[in-house]
């Protein structure tokens, strides 16, 4: 707490002075892209306001604590992982210092692809020592900035970990590395006759090690559950070297704290997972998926509330997306169309069902969508009558992040948020921007998860400002939170405030400072930079 | 004018498919079925000249086991307005079909009849040109364009061959049997599903047609074709030459 106090006093001073921050900061963000144009600024000074006090967050600096690669770091890598994993070239190099979105982008020179457990040990072990800092990495698909460096931190990227260790038929536990990319594993399951407890529209690039450290939400949660309930065991790296080896494969297992839920979801800040131990279900024969048009949101949680009552067991995932979403996906993805006759809806929404009776799950769901027309709550609708139908309508869905990156910039926001209001966030932003942006909600509706997103031609700090801290003070007055299922990353580094008590926060550094005390993991993120700073 | 149409059931296009260990065929158990996309796009392009006020109805038929009946109902849904489900366990080659559909059509009297190119479980591609040589009509097959002309009497087929589109001019009746290009189905709406409940499926049997159901086929053995072998790259030009002459045996 005393050190805390002494550096929230230091960081004032300093701000206040001004002398730490007159001489340019190196720049995370530049234009990198010449279809999207950004602003020049990366990160504003800006206060949050939290329950009891105040604390001013400074531009973030590149920590000089961390030491500079120099040859003899790339030629003791060279021998640890042999000269082909160890990678200099620009081009590549620029790849995966760029997220996603193409809005952050590092500028690291070196990225570093370990093929065992064993060389990712002696690779921490190394730079732990050295006082290298790290990124650890698997299919960059994050969506905060949270798998690519800040300054110039080495990348660690796991993708060449992709070996399926272990399947028990029986139990459905499948053991892996974590460099596996999500489609591979959904292809390996089916020929068993299982699924992979979840499903992101990211799963043709991104990783399940990079999907336990995330703690990846996706489209069945409201089925399945959350990682933390399937992930059975973690095989983890921590920043010392140490392998730390949890990867059980049971169900049960009550000896001792469960140490592998702190990597799940810490965004690679405590330890880089290297193997996963997952519970699958088992591969249901009947799915089926109903395309609605709602005509307001109160019709759409009616819906979900039906839902859940009257398909039950078998409701597998339930989606909304506004007309706006709608709009946009058709008009920027390739060979999609609406599923309903042209018309004009508000709101639609993706109701699927999975169950072991292909008849009686179609007449449930067909008696629960004819109820529902009848009493208003849909005013029109499509089943999907073959799997490809089906592909058709989630492409919709799933498209619409895609069609935000074809449409210009994207502000984009993922709430967790009481579903009676969830809407209205996105309707009062719509009156703050009035024309100059496109706003549009869609989400897991299922789970109460809003992905607000912001669209304009460019990114512009005015329209920033309009939105920052609106859409996080909006979320904190309704006890929801800033970051549902994307995570904090460098995005919302120092947005904490708004969704964790300050005690809470405090417990975390402490972790983070026990679990890697020079700090070289995924450095900048998830935690507030002030909290957890070193100098 | 009456259009029919015929659907047919078979393994969703989507599934991966597998061998039985026995080799007698392929599993077909907990496999997700659908009606045949040909036969989509057949009933899509019926129900599209009955919009256009060509025709005055469209009878979806299909043929086999009980669980046809739930293509049929698809059917429904899509807008058909009634639908023969001709009751026949055991399988049922082309010629077979080919007859219970001239059986049919000798009592229904359609004007047209439509079908899709092929299915996709047996790829025969041989139904719709068996029924049109049983019943003496002409037959537009591999259409990509439907014209009809009411007063005349004619239907003018684009047809996609090898070379190109031919495009034929056939009297009335007519046997049509469709091609990918042709249309993109439409979904089954909840409006059409809550209809199609209360429309008629009329149920046949092959004796009450008449007709007798002889295989004149027997199927022997179904494999799976063989792995793709792993590419091997070799280090020189006279390597290369080497296994194409000795391994490969092409030069």
């Amino acid at each position: 707490m005393q050190k805390w106090r002494a550096t929230r006093r230091l960081l004032l001073n300093s701000y206040s002075s001004k002398s730490r921050f007159d001489h340019p900061r190196s720049n995370p963000i530049s234009d990198h892209s010449t279809t999207i144009s950004r602003s020049s600024s990366g990160f504003e000074s800006w206060t949050s306001r939290i329950h009891y006090r105040h604390f001013a967050t400074a531009m973030i600096q590149r920590n000089p604590s961390f030491s500079t690669l120099n040859s003899d770091d790339i030629n003791h890598f060279k021998g640890i992982l042999g000269d082909k994993n160890v990678i200099e070239d620009e081009d590549t190099l620029l790849f995966a210092n760029t997220d996603w979105m193409r809005k952050y982008k590092g500028s690291s020179k070196l990225l570093l692809q370990p093929r065992t457990t064993q060389e990712v040990s002696e690779v921490l072990k190394y730079c732990n020592s050295r006082r290298l800092a790290v990124v650890p990495q698997g299919g960059n698909t994050g969506l905060v900035g949270g798998s690519v460096p800040v300054f110039d931190e080495v990348i660690i990227n796991v993708g060449s970990m992709k070996q399926v260790i272990s399947f028990d038929k029986v139990s459905g536990v499948l053991v892996c590395e974590a460099g596996c990319i999500l489609e591979n594993l959904v292809s390996f399951l089916d020929n068993q006759g299982f699924i992979m407890p979840l499903d992101l529209g990211a799963k043709g690039s991104c990783q399940i090690g990079g999907n336990v450290s995330t703690n990846a939400g996706g489209l069945r949660l409201v089925r399945y559950g959350s990682l933390h309930g399937t992930v059975l065991g973690i095989e983890a790296v921590l920043a010392n070297g140490d392998v730390l080896d949890m990867l059980g494969t049971l169900r049960k297992d009550n000896t001792g704290y469960d140490l592998k839920h702190l990597f799940i979801g810490s965004e690679g800040s405590l330890g880089i997972v290297t193997k996963v131990s997952i519970l699958t279900p088992p591969k249901l024969s009947s799915v089926n998926l109903a395309f609605l048009a709602c005509k307001d949101y109160s019709s759409c949680q009616k819906l979900l509330f039906e839902a859940k009552r009257r398909l039950g067991e078998i409701l597998s995932a339930f989606e909304f997306l506004d007309n706006e979403s709608l709009n946009l996906a058709l008009n920027h993805l390739e060979g999609v169309r609406n599923p309903l006759p042209p018309a004009m809806h508000n709101f639609y929404v993706l109701i699927e069902t999975t169950g072991s009776d292909e008849s009686y799950d179609k007449e449930k769901l067909e008696a629960f969508l004819l109820r529902s027309m009848e009493d208003g709550l849909i005013s029109d609708g499509v089943i999907a009558q073959d799997i490809n139908q089906a592909s058709s309508f989630w492409r919709i869905r799933e498209g619409v992040p895609e069609a935000l990156m074809k449409a210009g910039a994207v502000y984009k926001y993922d709430l967790s948020l009481p579903v009676e209001t969830m809407y209205n966030l996105v309707e009062e932003m719509r009156t703050i921007l009035g024309n100059s942006a496109k706003v549009i909600g869609y989400g897991h509706l299922g789970d109460g998860n809003l992905h607000l997103n912001i669209s304009t031609p460019q990114y512009d700090d005015a329209i920033l400002a309009q939105i920052e801290p609106f859409v996080y003070e909006w979320t904190s007055k309704q006890r929801g939170s800033i970051s549902a299922e994307h995570g904090l990353g460098l995005m919302k580094a120092n947005k904490i405030f708004y969704s964790k008590s300050h005690e809470t926060v405090q417990l975390m550094a402490s972790i983070k400072k026990l679990m890697d005390p020079n700090g070289i993991l995924n450095p900048y993120k998830v935690l507030p930079y002030s909290i957890v700073s070193y100098i | 004018m009456k259009i029919m149409v015929a659907v047919k059931r078979v393994i969703d296009y989507a599934v991966k498919i597998r061998v039985k260990p026995d080799k007698t065929g392929v599993e077909t158990q907990n496999v997700k079925m659908s009606m045949n996309p040909f036969c989509e796009i057949a009933l899509e392009e019926a129900l599209r000249i009955k919009e256009g006020g060509m025709a005055s109805e469209v009878v979806a038929v299909s043929m086999g086991p009980a669980q046809c009946v739930d293509t049929l109902r698809t059917g429904l849904a899509m807008g058909a307005d009634r639908a023969i489900h001709v009751d026949a366990t055991g399988p049922l080659y082309p010629l077979s079909v080919a007859k219970l559909f001239k059986a049919l059509v000798e009592l229904e009297k359609p004007g047209l009849l439509i079908l899709g190119k092929q299915a996709i479980d047996d790829d025969c591609n041989q139904t719709g040109q068996m029924v049109a040589g049983l019943l003496g009509w002409p037959q537009g097959t591999f259409a990509s364009k439907v014209v009809l002309d009411k007063e005349k009497q004619l239907a003018t087929v684009d047809r996609e061959v090898d070379g190109g589109l031919e495009t034929l001019c056939m009297d009335l009746p007519a046997v049509i049997t469709t091609d990918l290009r042709l249309n993109q189905p439409r979904y089954a709406t909840l409006p059409n599903i809550m209809k199609a409940k209360s429309k008629v499926i009329k149920k046949y049997t092959p004796q009450e047609l008449n007709i007798e159901i002889k295989s004149d086929l027997e199927v022997l053995q179904v494999t799976e074709p063989p792995k793709r072998k792993a590419g091997v790259i070799v280090s020189s030009v006279d390597e290369l030459i080497d296994k194409l002459k000795n391994e490969a045996h092409v030069i």
